[in-house]
């Protein structure tokens, strides 16, 4: 939805799994969003209750015939989230995290695709559970980590160890930008941050090269082409 | 010398010797070393865990440099470390350094090669002497120390300041993940993540692919391939 300046982009569903269908309407509302962009628009992204997203939908996967026919399934779905990286490492507005619950596997990598990341401090773990379930990362989720984590054990303890990052280590270990006690004061502080950000009434496209020159390995991965020089406005 | 030993899960590699012994990585000991990881990665079942470590004073000194002087040698030791490296990062089962004594040089590099790395807070000391000695760096060891110390100013410290590191320093820089007071109690500190590791029961198969994928830097001056599709187990 728009509210003003802010396209609120809110995840629903059971533990916000992101299904095909999912995966399809995140992916048009960013479109959407893309499409009526304007100077100080700014992408909100979050979600109701327990979680914010719990990953890929692993249950639709297993309920194929077989193992192979499950592989199948989610390399289907880890190939239709692929976009979803790519559009939100394009996309020509700042971009926000409300992260309210917990963010496991591919939703924890969405909340890593925002350039702001703020999360609970008394609920909610940031978790990447492919190591315990025994599933292989896809390339373009390591190469996002190396991109947007900076610690070499951060990443180390999120992938290898599956560890379950509460707020304030999250905070500590700079994976997110602030945490907050209720979902209220998260909320709050999502939209003062978009406020902020919006204020600054950025040209878009100038924003989405300038973001993806910080992420090169990410944007070559994902197929996203070097940018032709933008005629800036001296 | 050196052996290895299964203790349940555990694989424990030790570099043997009486207490003065610097461990030296002359040829022989570096062929063995090679054998017992390749020994430990065929026996590699899940939860199964590596630890290595040595025996007083020292962890290791680094390469036999007491050889004939020759460039030739030097070069010979530094080609057969190679695949000690190139079989540390893609072991199929998580890794453990426990540092009870001085890790100098390739001794160092031995140590980094590990997913975890604790060390003595009261002895010992890490030390990258090649400034120090006049001797160049092994192209493989800069990417090894650019891909494990995430810290520039760490790595300035090291590779360019010679700096001896002592525990509660390196733990500081984050180059080891925690130090223990006393040989003893270094060595159980290892065994007990050793078993923490080991009882979430991983895929060694998927566990070693994500290794990889955190260093692909790494795994590509060693040769490495990296991004074989593994089956998840759903």
């Amino acid at each position: 939805e728009k509210r003003g300046d802010f396209f609120v982009l809110t995840l629903t569903g059971d533990e916000h799994r992101l299904s095909p269908a999912a995966i399809a309407d995140v992916l048009s509302s960013l479109r959407e969003a893309k499409s009526q962009a304007t100077r100080g628009s700014v992408l909100i992204t979050t979600s109701q209750g327990r979680f914010f997203s719990n990953g890929l939908d692993l249950g639709w996967a297993r309920s194929a015939g077989s193992r192979s026919e499950a592989a199948e399934r989610l390399n289907h779905m880890v190939d239709s989230f692929r976009p979803i990286v790519a559009e939100l490492i394009s996309l020509p507005m700042p971009t926000v995290a409300v992260v309210q619950g917990h963010a496991a596997a591919a939703g924890f990598v969405l909340a890593l695709c925002h350039d702001y990341v703020f999360m609970r401090s008394d609920r909610g773990v940031l978790y990447m559970s492919e190591v315990d379930l025994g599933i292989p990362l896809p390339d373009y989720f390591t190469v996002l980590f190396r991109a947007k984590i900076g610690s070499v054990s951060a990443r180390r303890d999120a992938l290898l160890r599956g560890t379950k990052i509460r707020g304030a280590d999250a905070a500590r270990l700079g994976i997110v930008d602030g945490v907050k006690g209720s979902e209220e004061e998260l909320k709050d502080a999502g939209i003062r941050l978009a406020e902020q950000l919006a204020a600054r009434k950025w040209d878009g496209e100038i924003y989405k090269v300038i973001r993806q020159s910080l992420y090169p390995e990410l944007c070559g991965v994902l197929g996203l082409g070097v940018s032709k020089p933008v005629l800036s406005k001296l | 010398m050196c052996t290895l030993e299964k203790r349940g899960n555990l694989f424990i590699l030790t570099l043997t010797g009486d207490s003065d012994d610097d461990h030296r990585l002359n040829p022989a000991l570096l062929a063995t070393i090679l054998s017992s990881l390749r020994e430990a990665k065929s026996q590699a079942t899940r939860g199964a865990v590596l630890i290595t470590t040595s025996q007083g004073k020292f962890f290791s000194n680094g390469f036999d440099l007491g050889w004939p002087e020759s460039a030739k040698r030097l070069h010979q030791m530094v080609q057969s470390f190679q695949p000690i490296v190139a079989e540390l990062i893609s072991l199929p089962m998580p890794t453990i350094a426990v540092v009870q004594g001085h890790a100098a040089a390739a001794g160092f590099a031995l140590a980094l090669c590990h997913d975890y790395v604790l060390m003595r807070s009261d002895k010992g000391v890490l030390y990258m002497s090649e400034v120090d000695l006049g001797l160049p760096l092994p192209e493989y060891f800069g990417v090894l120390f650019r891909a494990k110390v995430g810290s520039v100013s760490a790595r300035r410290d090291v590779l360019l300041g010679g700096m001896k590191i002592r525990g509660a320093e390196a733990v500081r820089l984050g180059i080891v993940d925690g130090v223990h007071e006393g040989e003893e109690e270094v060595k159980e500190a290892g065994m007990r993540l050793g078993e923490e590791l080991g009882n979430r029961k991983w895929d060694g198969g998927v566990y070693g692919e994500m290794r990889k994928g955190l260093y692909p830097e790494l795994c590509g001056v060693l040769g490495l391939e990296v991004g074989k599709p593994v089956l998840p187990t759903l």
